[in-house]
């Protein structure tokens, strides 16, 4: 069922582990992310697959053949370089036709194929130009062309849009996943940006360190984190030192306020200390005409600081050693907090994170 | 005048001296220019204004046909012959062992190793390697000798001889892959390891992605780089004349002994030699000089 | 990406074979002088003899007064093309490459006919200006290197906002010249003070045609007439061009313009 599957696959450089025992079966046509910091060994694992690496342990099967051992140019795997990597001595055609060249195809057949992949990235009066004439949006959307020449079974892409403006990067992003989604190609996407991330993928595989610390949809990464690395790197976060109190009934304590968590806190005993952590949205600042009924938590404070980012005001509420960050819109006839005022901050006890793991001291 | 200098003395460097008063920017370059005038312009000048002059000062264009004639044509030919042979083998040799040091996978050692030495191998040339190369393929050379001792074979029976054309070709050798390697080795180091993956990944073999990718990338360089061996050997006097006087009939000796006492009888004619060889050297380095800038285009 | 690496051992392999075995030669025959033993006889024979000394002498002080009037030559030169001049950058550039373009005995011809016993400026008409003749044919042959050497360095340290620096401290030129900006150029001067050497040291065609007691003719007549001290003589000419370039990538560690190395002048 699984089109492109790594499996047990480690890679060390002498004593060094760079990747540490990484498992996924993606299905066809699935765009997953590798997503992590630098050094977190997502570029060592997608390279494994390209070829360029050979794993220290484990195996590659793609459409369930072992190209664990197989060179990169008998793979039949395309890919996109973060700095382009276009040849510089061909023009665009020439370079979004080389596989097709490499592979003894006639020209017949190379030219219609070439024309129609510059339609596909919507340039098609570049054909005649060279590299270096072309900006580096222009440039990557030529790789990308090159690298789906050839109709691989898998593609991969190495931080592609990293060395491109942020504008650029959107519409790019966009264009990138469109023509995946077209062609149905099975994709490997490494970025170290989480939007990115989120915004394309049919699934995340976040890495730290050489390892993999969660695999999940975007939306299941972004709101059920599993470890603190996860909630912290994906989305922002607030991070509140708590101690829990009651571990069944999921109770526990904050700078000396009491809030609930949905579940029970597991591998916890009364006395542990524990990261609590709070997406912003998942916070309001509450007034007191509050029905005292809700089972919302509530945390007394006071205003820390009022940044007013114009249709966003963004207030920080500080409580003894914990502070929480939350957006508010701007309403033109409320004036926003002021800072030093009271403010009470209320969240849901589903909204409430309890993170793995005892909290940095 | 006295007050108007004292107001400039006082002014900042920068302010002392404005483009108006655009004498004074002069004075900063003028030791060089004269040094250059002197020591550099005046006299190729004056040896190419002699070319096309006789002994009584008119023009005259007899001395270039004069250069014609069979013993000085055939110098000129010599050279080339020797000159083409040392920079061809420098180039093949020096862009393998380039490529060893830098793409060939070989331990970190290997590279800077090979740079000092070509450093040194490059300078190491006139008298002291005509020397060297006597005391090893000499007639009682070391190599020479250690093949009659253990392989019962005389180099010098197959009519080889170091105080020859080819002799002197692989004597020129020794300082002529080094530069190829000094020059060659930045102009590897441009080949972007992606171009190498990208190629690979697209189905490219080791073959196909030279042809098509790293030569035509290279080219400017190569050749460049060959016309700039060319120009070397053909200028080069030294090393000949430490390995076989005045016997081998090349350009540089004929001019040398010309200097010396006069062998043409002519004096103009001399010149016209000295004309023959700036022309050709400077059309090699105006070729090497056009190419490496193309090579600098191509691989950005 | 694993590639097969035998055929890059190969050519280091061949590379060294041909670059050593002439060293190796060299050096065995030098050791041959004393018949049936191996002996330092050669060397003791040239180091002792009072022309070697002479020579060799004779060519590290030129060396040195070129190296000299090279660099006041050349730093104020650069420093001030940089500064004030840059549109004759092109003009100067073209200038350091002729001595590489002309072979240098051309160039010798050419002094010896204009500075010659019969001509407006006769230098060779005695000995001293023979060597100071000598000694800027030699100028001439280190330009390229020199003057690529220190522009390259005077580029790495923004001269004009040092100057510029300077001067809003309130040092006057003199200061500038040998208080900030010699001591930048320091390296630069001498990675190029190192490759004048070495080209100084083994001229032959300049100092041969200008008949001066140097050690490159001494060199050739040592070739001439002896049997063993010439591969004494090219083992310790040998060592002197390894030392210098040796000190020079000690001392031009930033200079990568010298990467590309001396060819011509004494071939």
């Amino acid at each position: 069922m699984a089109f492109l599957e790594i499996q047990g696959v480690r890679k060390s450089y002498g004593a060094h582990p760079v990747v540490q025992n990484f498992d996924l079966a993606i299905k066809r046509g699935e765009f997953v992310s590798f997503l992590g910091p630098s050094g977190c060994g997502k570029t060592t694992t997608l390279r494994m697959v390209a070829g360029f690496e050979t794993p220290s342990a484990g195996q590659i099967r793609i459409d369930d053949k072992d190209v664990t051992n197989l060179r990169p140019n008998q793979r039949h795997v395309g890919m996109v370089f973060q700095s382009y990597a276009l040849f510089p001595n061909m023009t665009v055609a020439d370079n979004v036709g080389f596989g097709l060249k490499v592979a003894r195809k006639p020209a017949a057949e190379i030219r219609p194929r070439v024309e129609e992949m510059l339609r596909l990235i919507k340039l098609p009066a570049l054909g005649a130009r060279y590299p270096s004439q072309l900006s580096g949006g222009q440039q990557q959307r030529v790789a990308l062309a090159r690298a789906l020449a050839v109709k691989p079974q898998v593609l991969l892409l190495d931080e592609p849009l990293s060395a491109l403006d942020a504008k650029i990067r959107v519409s790019l992003r966009e264009e990138i996943r469109s023509v995946q989604r077209e062609l149905g190609i099975t994709t490997v996407y490494v970025t170290h940006d989480q939007e990115e991330a989120l915004s394309m993928s049919d699934r995340i595989v976040v890495m730290n360190e050489g390892r993999v610390e969660q695999i999940g949809t975007p939306f299941e990464i972004y709101n059920f984190p599993l470890t603190r690395f996860v909630a912290s790197f994906v989305g922002t976060l607030n991070i509140m030192k708590g101690r829990v109190v009651d571990p069944a009934a999921g109770r526990i304590e904050v700078d000396g306020q009491p809030i609930m968590a949905a579940r029970g806190v597991v591998d916890a005993k009364a006395g542990d200390l524990r990261s609590v952590a709070l997406r912003p949205e998942a916070a309001r600042l509450a007034n007191g005409k509050d029905a005292p009924g809700d089972d919302g938590n509530r945390m007394q404070g006071s205003i820390e600081e009022v940044s007013f980012l114009g249709s966003v005001v963004r207030v920080r509420v500080r409580f003894k050693d914990s502070a929480i960050s939350l957006d508010t819109f701007n309403t033109p006839h409320v004036p926003p907090p002021e800072r030093g005022q009271p403010a009470t901050v209320s969240f849901g006890r589903a909204d409430l994170l309890v993170l793995e793991g005892a909290p940095p001291a | 005048m006295a007050e108007q200098s004292q107001v400039v003395a006082r002014l900042p460097l920068m302010a002392r001296i404005r483009p108006e008063q655009g004498f004074l920017v002069w004075i900063g370059v003028a030791p060089f220019l004269i040094f250059a005038l002197m020591f550099l312009i005046l006299p190729t000048g004056y040896l190419l204004v002699g070319a096309f002059q006789d002994p009584a000062g008119n023009f005259t264009l007899a001395n270039i046909g004069d250069l014609f004639q069979p013993s000085i044509l055939s110098a000129y030919w010599i050279s080339i012959e020797v000159s083409a042979a040392s920079a061809i083998g420098g180039a093949i040799v020096g862009f393998f062992l380039a490529y060893a040091a830098v793409l060939g996978g070989l331990p970190n050692w290997i590279r800077p190793t090979l740079m000092t030495f070509s450093g040194v191998a490059s300078n190491f040339a006139g008298i002291p390697l005509a020397f060297a190369f006597l005391a090893t393929l000499g007639r009682v050379g070391l190599v020479t000798t250690l093949l009659i001792k253990f392989f019962d074979f005389n180099i010098y029976s197959t009519g080889f001889n170091l105080l020859s054309f080819w002799g002197l070709a692989l004597t020129y050798l020794y300082f002529q892959i080094p530069l190829m390697v000094l020059i060659l080795t930045p102009a590897l180091d441009g080949l972007k390891r992606e171009w190498r993956e990208a190629a690979s990944i697209l189905g490219a073999s080791t073959w196909q992605y030279w042809r098509h990718v790293a030569l035509p990338v290279l080219w400017p360089s190569i050749l460049g780089t060959t016309l700039l061996l060319f120009a070397n050997a053909f200028g080069a006097i030294a090393t000949a004349y430490g390995l076989t006087g005045s016997s081998l009939n090349i350009v540089t000796i004929l001019l040398y002994a010309q200097i010396r006492g006069d062998v043409l009888h002519n004096e103009n004619l001399g010149y016209a030699l000295a004309l023959g060889m700036i022309l050709i050297t400077g059309l090699s380095n105006a070729a090497y000089i056009w190419l490496s800038s193309r090579a600098r285009r191509g691989l950005r | 990406m694993k590639q097969s690496r035998i055929g890059a051992w190969i050519a280091i392999a061949v590379g060294a074979l041909y670059f050593l075995v002439p060293l190796i030669g060299t050096f065995e025959f030098s050791l041959r002088m004393r018949r049936g033993v191996y002996s330092f006889d050669a060397y003791r024979v040239v180091l002792t003899d009072p022309r070697f000394q002479a020579t060799f002498g004779y060519s590290t002080l030129l060396a040195f007064a070129t190296i000299v009037v090279g660099v006041i030559l050349v730093v104020p030169t650069a420093y001030w093309i940089q500064l004030r001049l840059p549109r004759l950058r092109p003009v100067v550039e073209f200038i350091t490459l002729l001595p590489l373009v002309i072979p240098a005995i051309v160039l010798v011809f050419g002094y010896l006919r204009i500075y010659g016993s019969s001509s407006f400026l006769p230098l060779t008409s005695n000995e001293r200006a023979t060597d100071v003749l000598l000694m800027f044919s030699y100028v001439t042959l280190a330009l390229p290197y020199m003057y690529r050497a220190v522009d390259t360095g005077l580029r790495a340290i923004d001269v004009r906002t040092l100057t510029e620096a300077a001067e809003s401290l309130g040092a006057g030129w003199a200061t500038i010249l040998f208080k900030v900006i010699f001591p930048n150029v320091r390296v630069a001067v001498l990675s190029g003070a190192f490759l004048t050497f070495a080209i100084v040291i083994g001229e032959f065609t300049m100092a041969s045609l200008l008949d001066r007691p140097a050690f490159g003719p001494y060199l050739q007549l040592i070739g001439a007439n002896r049997a063993y001290e010439p591969s004494a003589l090219a083992i310790i000419a040998f060592i002197v061009t390894w030392a210098c370039m040796g000190l020079l990538q000690v001392f031009g560690r930033g200079t990568r313009a010298l990467a590309a190395p001396a060819p011509e002048r004494i071939k």
